[in-house]
């Protein structure tokens, strides 16, 4: 009934849409009119002037929060799927997915002992 | 029904069976004068006025005023209201260079048309001494229908405004004279 063909019209919207977007952006950047001046140029920094770099060093503690927190964002979404097809995989998909969840277990004692987590 | 209901007049134009044709500048005055963006600068008690004015009671949005802006990139309409300082001043006058064309200022507030009651060595005898003003709302403060009415009047100007204006060698005189020079 639906071959691959049929989603042909779905991929002609999308280049229109694409295309329209690309168009008129790159419209209003050659057509549209600007004004420069060095103090228009600057950096908005409510009226003052402008000191040093916005670019700072920060704390670990931010990076590692994201970082750990993305390794095991993945984890579950392999789980996703098990969820889904739970019954069919039956005791063999459970044992298989015990081996996977343990190793990244390891990794998670890991983390806790090293005081990766610790937030002060 | 009421009887008296006051209709919005279409600008001058010639219209047809399904159409109407006028003149671009009336159509961007109409859209620029009912959708001013603000940028609130509120330093004093005038302040507390247009607060008054923002909420539900008084309601600037319904004047088109729906999203005050503290960027100056995106407000049409500087609103400076208060005692400015002269340490102030050129931190007005950045904020002010810093705003998009087309940009309009309105002075609320006796302080910031001339100055005000305090006439000393620190204050700033009224903003058009650093940028250009459109509008100058008098008052210690105005009450709400004040601002709104300068507002208003702001309306008028800005839709009978020719869109070639921010162009012209006569703005950018003005904008000399304050030492703007803006290419």
């Amino acid at each position: 009934m639906y071959s691959n063909l049929s989603f042909i019209p779905i991929l002609i919207q999308f280049v229109f849409v694409a295309g329209f977007i690309a168009t008129m952006i790159a419209i209003s950047h050659y057509v549209g009119p600007k004004r420069h001046s060095k103090n228009k140029d600057a950096n908005f920094e409510c009226g003052i002037k402008q000191y040093g770099n916005a670019r700072i060093p920060f704390s670990v503690k931010y990076f590692l929060v994201a970082i750990l927190f993305v390794l095991f964002d993945v984890e579950v979404i392999f789980l996703y799927p098990w969820a889904v097809n739970f019954r069919d995989f039956g005791v063999d998909g459970l044992w298989k997915m015990a081996m996977f969840m343990g190793l990244l277990l390891v990794g998670f004692f890991y983390v806790l002992k090293k005081g990766a987590l610790e937030w002060e | 029904m009421a009887e008296n209901i006051k209709m919005v007049e279409a600008p001058a134009g010639f219209s047809g069976e399904g159409f109407f044709a006028t003149s671009l500048d009336k159509v961007v005055g109409l859209a620029r004068s009912k959708s001013l963006w603000p940028l609130p600068f509120a330093t004093s008690c005038c302040g507390i006025e247009f607060m008054a004015t923002m909420a539900p009671h008084y309601d600037l949005a319904r004047f088109g005023s729906e999203r005050p802006s503290f960027s100056p990139r995106q407000a049409d309409m500087l609103l400076v209201m208060g005692t400015i300082a002269k340490k102030m001043a050129p931190v007005l006058r950045q904020v002010y260079e810093q705003m998009a064309e087309p940009r309009w200022v309105i002075s609320v507030g006796a302080c910031a048309c001339s100055g005000g009651v305090f006439d000393t060595y620190s204050v700033l005898q009224g903003i058009d001494k650093v940028i250009p003003v459109d509008v100058y709302v008098p008052g210690c403060p105005p009450r709400p229908e004040q601002i709104l009415d300068g507002i208003m009047k702001l309306q008028e100007l800005v839709k009978n405004e020719k869109m070639s204006r921010r162009d012209s060698p006569e703005y950018k005189a003005l904008l000399a004279t304050y030492g703007i020079n803006i290419n």
